[in-house]
């Protein structure tokens, strides 16, 4: 009965279909449907408070963490609704992995942040399957030069963006099908930014990719889609404009999208 | 125009606000100062009663009872019991000797026959079953009998160094036939000799032994029920009616007076619970002291419901003091929410569910109020031997000296009171000690 497990994708790596988000009465997301296709990087965009942080986490039911929280409508991975009764959030969570705004590594060694996630679900190698796994996830998270001597020290001793890679690296070792980014490099400096977008471009080639940015330039270079959420007069967040990101940095339909990408608002 | 002062009123603004600071900034450490203080005084008045000169009249001068020159302490059992014999009535003599005997093969006081007769009938006295009394028994018992060291009069430590000549003087005057000296209450045998009604030969063995039995059967109850407690409050407790309803009530229950857990304790766990408390339903009924459900077991579960909301409450700001991100992290890469609690949440909260324990072990170490209610011995020279056994501890041993009349309980009162102290650091710096290892290890 395993849908997740066994559907095939369709067009699309997962889409939201009509998805309204209360937090208590108060409603964070209004009717937004927004479909993602596979292996490309969808920024989500928009000014402070618009809810594009709330429409993120309802894609692995992160959501579901907050104990007032509802949501109304669906969300389609591999054609199988994950709010339906019969869906482990947990399940939905191992294959929608995520990374958060704020690099929170496990206060563990570098080693044991990214190797917890193989090991507490399921992981079948030995140890050298193991160490092979820490490698090549720390390699794609462009992490592993600068750590391979080091693997026993705790991941709290690395520098911000670091951090950041170890988090990632400690994401892609579950080998999810796609990651969340809430506003990735929001606590990072330039330097350290430029590194987290290189490394989200490489991933592209494995993993479909969205990412909640509140950096314009980040999302006009790194995404391949744009999704711009607004907040509306009951300050509920809704989907104003979706598109390429070409497209829709050089020709908006929108007036309000025209107005935010120029710097007049938001 | 600005509403700012400006040139010479900015700087005397601006000293007015460091003048502020400096009053409340000498206000707190007066304030340390007087804790400081009053921990002081209490140090000084223990320190100041458990030493100092004391005049002792012998009844008989342990000297004249030396045998060729050899003092009495090193006589043999042979010459020690000679003496005991040549000192002590027939009567006492028998007495002590059914209680244990002199030597494996013959008696003493007793006539062999009587003895053998006594140890086949229905109820043989407790010297058939023992080994003899060793050498140093029957020393302490020609102490006790024949030398009877009285204590006339103790100094405090203060006057004793301070005041050393005056009090001489006095002591000459008073007592030409005493001894004086130099004594420390606290000695090597004050530890190791159990509890005596002769406060010179009196000890806190037995007292020991009982407050370490005691809080360990406290923490094994109450360190498990707390912390799964504080979890399932922390982590799975739905914020409903009934729930805030037991919130509120652990709350209040951390400042129930302890008399009223006493009363609890024994309503149930003496009375109710008896044949579980007093071991009779496992069969492991102490039958040498009969302490019914006044047991140690007793004691420990009551001192444990004591401590129980002071753990959970510590457990739970423990628990919610772990970051959210840290949780997030771990339920974002596919973990159970049990997987989290295990890996990440108990851990980093350990530090601080572990300081609670210690806060609350140390106030159970020192209650005394609950435990006179639940029935701890007044008076017990045998030592706890489980569970099972009638029971005392220091600070019921303590209150019990400084309530006698004789001056001398007060001094090995103050002794006892140095001994739960250094207990109680001890126990404090290991429980610190290993949760400071375990932290590092950790981060």
């Amino acid at each position: 009965m395993n849908d997740l497990n066994t559907n095939t994708n369709g067009e699309y790596a997962i889409e939201g279909n009509n998805l309204n988000i209360y937090y208590g009465d108060f409603r964070a997301i209004k009717d937004v449907t927004l479909k993602f296709k596979a292996r490309k990087i969808t920024a989500l965009i928009g000014p402070s408070g618009c809810g594009k942080s709330t429409a993120l986490r309802a894609f692995n039911r992160m959501n579901d963490l907050v104990p007032i929280s509802r949501l109304e409508g669906q969300v389609l991975f591999r054609g199988k609704n994950i709010y339906d009764p019969d869906v482990d959030p947990v399940e939905v969570r191992r294959r929608i992995g995520m990374v958060f705004q704020k690099p929170n590594p496990f206060p563990k060694s570098i080693y044991d942040n990214v190797a917890w996630g193989a090991k507490i679900n399921g992981f079948k190698g030995n140890k050298s399957d193991m160490d092979g796994l820490v490698e090549q996830s720390l390699r794609q998270a462009a992490l592993w030069n600068e750590v391979k001597d080091k693997l026993n020290q705790s991941g709290l001793s690395l520098s911000g963006g670091q951090q950041q890679r170890l988090c990632i690296a400690r994401t892609i070792a579950v080998k999810p099908e796609i990651i969340l980014m809430d506003e990735p490099a929001s606590a990072l400096d330039p330097i350290a930014t430029l590194r987290i977008e290189e490394l989200i471009q490489e991933l592209k080639q494995n993993y479909t990719i969205l990412i909640v940015t509140h950096n314009m330039q980040q999302a006009a270079r790194a995404s391949d889609y744009t999704a711009f959420f607004n907040m509306g007069e009951d300050r509920a967040g809704y989907l104003v404009e979706f598109g390429e990101t070409d497209s829709l940095f050089t020709n908006p339909q929108n007036d309000l999208t025209e107005q935010y990408i120029t710097g007049r608002f938001g | 125009m600005s509403h700012y002062p400006e040139g010479d009123a900015l700087l005397a603004q601006i000293n007015g606000r460091h003048r502020r600071g400096a009053i409340w900034r000498t206000l707190f450490l007066s304030a340390t100062i007087i804790a400081v203080l009053v921990l002081i005084a209490l140090l000084y008045n223990v320190v100041n009663s458990a030493f100092g000169l004391t005049a002792v009249e012998n009844k008989v001068d342990p000297a004249s009872l030396a045998v060729d020159g050899v003092p009495l302490e090193e006589l043999s059992k042979e010459q020690l019991v000679n003496i005991l014999a040549a000192h002590i009535s027939t009567g006492l003599g028998r007495r002590l000797e059914r209680d244990q005997l002199f030597f494996e093969t013959q008696t003493v006081f007793e006539d062999p026959a009587l003895f053998n007769e006594l140890c086949a009938s229905a109820e043989p006295p407790a010297a058939c079953a023992l080994p003899a009394r060793s050498q140093e028994d029957v020393y302490r018992l020609v102490l006790e009998r024949v030398v009877e060291p009285n204590v006339v009069q103790t100094w405090s430590l203060a006057d004793s160094v301070l005041h050393r000549s005056a009090v001489l003087a006095q002591a000459q005057q008073e007592f030409p036939d005493a001894e004086i000296s130099f004594r420390s209450w606290l000695t090597p045998a004050f530890i190791t000799t159990p509890q005596s009604s002769e406060p010179e030969l009196a000890g806190v063995r037995t007292a020991i032994l009982g407050s370490l039995w005691v809080i360990a059967i406290t923490i094994a109850f109450s360190f498990p029920i707390g912390v799964g407690a504080a979890i399932y409050l922390e982590e799975y407790a739905q914020p409903n009616r009934i729930n805030s309803l037991i919130q509120t009530n652990i709350n209040n229950l951390a400042g129930v007076p302890s008399i009223i857990y006493g009363m609890l304790g024994l309503a149930i766990f003496v009375r109710v619970m008896e044949g579980f408390t007093s071991g009779a339903a496992l069969g492991l009924m102490d039958d040498s002291t009969t302490a019914n459900g006044r047991t140690i077991l007793s004691a420990g579960l009551t001192l444990g419901l004591l401590i129980l909301p002071i753990i959970i409450i510590n457990a739970q700001e423990a628990i919610r003091a772990v970051p959210g991100s840290l949780r997030q992290a771990s339920l974002g890469l596919g973990a159970t929410k049990w997987q989290t609690i295990w890996h990440h949440v108990l851990p980093n909260a350990l530090p601080g569910i572990l300081t609670g324990a210690i806060l609350s072990m140390s106030r159970a170490i020192g209650e005394t109020a609950p435990l006179v209610v639940v029935g701890a011995s007044t008076f017990i020279t045998v030592d706890p031997s489980g569970p099972f056994s009638k029971f005392t501890v220091l600070p019921i041993q303590i209150y019990q000296w400084t309530s006698r009349p004789q001056a001398e309980f007060r001094n090995i009162a103050a002794a006892a009171i140095l001994v739960l102290l250094v207990l109680l650091l001890t126990l404090n710096a290991t429980a610190v000690y290993l949760r400071n290892r375990y932290s590092t290890r950790m981060a």
